[in-house]
């Protein structure tokens, strides 16, 4: 169990929560890239996703995007983007957004464009427009998936920012990589650590964020349906 | 782009090339290996699926840079790490792709193969399994394509593949060599893709002709809940 | 009676057969480089290993190029990382070979306390102090150490020239960012042998690459005033730095000293490796530096060039 021994050893040392290297200061800036890039993403994608969705066009080419998304190296994305442009803002926060995009863009079209047909005949039936049919009908039913959208970027974002510490930047992802240069695995360890706790959180907020947003209606269908 | 850096250093580039379909490819088919049966079980046992997706809901939130951290402990900065992390990484996204897979055969298509005298061993190997193996296959895409893309972080822990590129390319401030190691990233990775997808015409003949779901092709395994 | 279906049989088969053969090549995988024809044991056989910055990488390079043609039975295994995740290896005989650098080496690793600076003064403190397996052969007069190194526009805005010392940063010191390889913050002549001899205590320290591009840009675009770049950088020169002067010897000599696993030692490979040293001068080094670092030629290449240059074995 050493590896709970030295992050423990590590973490409990008051050396670690002062000064800039803190570990404060290093989640806060963690947090600060998943958070910044997670909503301009979002921004971008949700939109997008539904007007994809609802419309049905353009779904072949969101399909495949996320073939190719998965492929990409993320270190080597970020040491690009830092050699050639340097250790600026748009360094780390571009190559973030356009990692974070395609989960959201694919699972917010495939909630929409998934919605039952017989539902949004029943809607038009009912008088609804267009616009109605996108807020009333499909949004809801699509909640689940574009949940889980934002759930596996915010997980990807968080895994990516901790390498960005590779290339020069800050964040979590600095104890490993300044542990490993300098052999002390007491950093590492800690580093690590922190970072375990840091995803789990995340992962739990956004369940928490899921069962919030999620009709109850649906949910109570989607139970008895089992 | 300096083109004729890819000829003259054509000897790494194969090693390389080598090393990181190891990386990229042992991972996910242990992984196969081992949740077979552990998904298998799941299908079977109404109580076993829950914490078992929790779990795995819980190790692929974890970024892979820290999972390295946790095995150096117990196997130390080499190979085995790398391997052992994207295996637990696979595990994550097959098991629930077996279960799924298994779920999605119809109920009366199980019963009809019973009242055929099948034994359950044999209507789960001659039957499920084969129904199966759209949605195993798309979870084996989603961890061949990781792996592969992830192999590239082994660098940061000594272990070499395409990461090689990315960093020498860094130090000497020559994008030629990251442009080349990001490259042969995703083409691999898109090869393998188009490999499962062959694999999985040949061993569903029965689907030949008719469109899969494109939830099959895009969908992250970690869905929701059980 | 039902046909067996085949589709899944195949599958399973082709599924066991890719695994197999992907666990046997990992098992048997070696580097490119070991050469099966390179004679037999009777000359050595070693494992070469380098730090994970290119100009140690070219540095063992060299010895392999070298050896290889001397008939020795050579591993490549370069780019391990820093001194303090390479130096376990070679202790315990994994890697037989690193190209080293004397003063960091003595005080990383052999006796953080040390004053000596000079060449001999160091080498004697180090074969003191070494370890009973391991020892260092002949030193080149070649030297790359660390450096204080500040860009041209702030040298002229604080009227510091080449002959400046390190000591003038000192009034400075508490306004400035200081960069440099993520180790420089525990490395007992960077910032802490800093504010020791010159009473340095900088604003921050903020943590780049092994004096590469972006410590390079870093320093360049004002993102750090200050930095550790290692005196072969090609870039001193073409971007006009100013390296400051070290009069109390903070950094002490640094000499490319090749550190050996004794066990693993023959007198050919000795021989060659002392030659090697023999040859090879500041001057030189920053050359090959320029040629895989500016000009990007490739490790292999340019080593060959340099020992052909040299009259060395293994040459092209």
């Amino acid at each position: 169990m050493s590896f709970l021994a030295f992050a423990w050893d590590w973490l409990k040392s008051p050396q670690q929560w002062q000064g800039q290297d803190s570990i404060q200061v290093r989640l806060l800036q963690h947090l600060g890239y998943t958070g910044v890039s997670l909503l301009i993403a979002a921004l971008i994608a949700l939109p997008l996703g539904l007007l994809i969705g609802h419309y049905r066009r353009g779904g072949f080419a969101v399909v495949n995007v996320t073939n190719i998304w998965r492929a990409v190296p993320t270190l080597g994305l970020l040491i690009l983007v830092v050699v050639s442009f340097g250790l600026t803002f748009l360094s780390w926060l571009t190559p973030l957004v356009v990692l974070a995009i395609p989960p959201v863009l694919v699972n917010t079209y495939e909630g929409v464009a998934g919605v039952d047909p017989e539902l949004k005949d029943a809607a038009r039936g009912m008088g609804m427009t267009d616009w109605q049919l996108l807020w009333k009908v499909e949004v809801p039913v699509a909640i689940p998936l574009i949940m889980l959208g934002l759930r596996t970027a915010a997980i990807f974002v968080v895994a990516t920012a901790t390498i960005a510490a590779q290339p020069g930047f800050g964040g979590l992802g600095r104890y490993i990589i300044d542990g490993l240069a300098s052999n002390n695995y007491g950093e590492v360890a800690g580093g690590a650590a922190v970072i375990v706790v840091l995803a789990l959180v995340i992962q739990a907020v956004f369940v928490g964020l899921r069962r919030l947003a999620v009709p109850t209606g649906l949910r109570l269908q989607a139970r008895s349906s089992r | 782009m300096q083109w004729s850096w890819i000829p003259q250093n054509w000897t790494i580039i194969w090693q390389y090339t080598l090393d990181n379909v190891l990386l990229g490819l042992l991972p996910p088919l242990i992984g196969l290996a081992i949740s077979l049966p552990v998904g298998i079980s799941c299908a079977a046992t109404r109580w076993l699926y829950p914490p078992v997706l929790g779990l795995a809901n819980a190790v692929y939130a974890i970024p892979t840079l820290a999972v390295f951290v946790v095995l150096i402990d117990y196997t130390g900065l080499g190979n085995l790490t790398v391997i052992i992390a994207l295996t637990l990484l696979s595990l994550c996204v097959l098991i629930p792709s077996v279960v799924d897979g298994l779920r999605s055969v119809p109920e009366p298509v199980r019963q009809a193969a019973t009242a055929m005298g099948f034994t359950q061993v044999r209507r789960m190997i001659r039957v499920e399994l084969p129904l199966a193996v759209p949605v195993i296959i798309a979870g084996m895409r989603v961890a061949v394509v990781s792996s592969i893309s992830l192999a590239s972080l082994g660098y940061l822990i000594g272990v070499l593949s395409f990461g090689y590129f990315f960093i020498d390319g860094e130090q000497r401030d020559y994008p030629t060599e990251i442009y080349v190691g990001f490259a042969l990233t995703v083409l691999l990775a898109i090869l393998c893709d188009l490999l499962l997808v062959g694999a999985r015409a040949l061993l569903t003949p029965w689907a030949r002709g008719r469109r899969t779901a494109a939830s099959a092709i895009t969908a992250t395994p970690v869905v929701t809940e059980a | 009676m039902l046909r067996p279906s085949p589709t899944l049989r195949g599958g399973a088969v082709i599924a066991l057969a890719a695994t197999a053969s992907l666990v046997l090549a990992a098992c048997g995988s070696s580097s490119p480089s070991s050469n099966p024809l390179s004679g037999g044991s009777s000359n050595g056989s070693v494992v070469i290993g380098s730090a994970n910055f290119p100009e140690n990488e070219l540095l063992a390079e060299i010895y392999s190029l070298a050896l290889k043609a001397k008939g020795v039975k050579v591993t490549d295994k370069f780019n391990i990382g820093s001194r303090e995740v390479y130096y376990p290896e070679i202790k315990k005989g994994t890697v037989s070979i690193i190209p080293e650098y004397n003063g960091t080496l003595l005080t990383v690793i052999v006796d953080k306390n040390s004053t000596a600076a000079s060449t001999t003064d160091v080498n004697a403190a180090l074969t003191a102090g070494l370890p009973s397996t391991l020892e260092i052969l002949n030193s080149s007069s070649a030297q790359d150490s660390d450096s204080v190194t500040v860009s041209q526009a702030f040298a002229t805005a604080h009227h510091l020239t080449s002959s400046s010392s390190i000591a003038d940063l000192a009034p400075l010191a508490s306004s400035l960012v200081f960069g440099g390889p993520p180790e420089c913050t525990t490395r007992s002549d960077c910032v802490p042998g800093l504010k020791k001899n010159y009473g340095l205590t900088f604003k921050s320290f903020s943590p780049l690459d092994e004096s590469g591009p972006i410590t390079i840009k870093a320093l360049q675009d004002g993102t750090v005033q200050a930095a550790d770049v290692f005196t072969t950088t090609p870039q001193i020169a073409t971007d006009h730095f100013v390296t400051l002067q070290d009069p109390k010897f903070d950094f002490a000599a640094e000499n490319v000293t090749p550190l050996v696993y004794k066990p693993a030692m023959t007198s050919t490979i000795t021989d060659t490796l002392n030659a090697i040293s023999a040859k090879l001068t500041t001057a030189g080094l920053l050359q090959i530096d320029t040629a895989v670092i500016v000009n990007h030629d490739s490790y292999q290449a340019a080593a060959q060039a340099w020992l052909k240059a040299e009259g060395l074995p293994g040459g092209a």
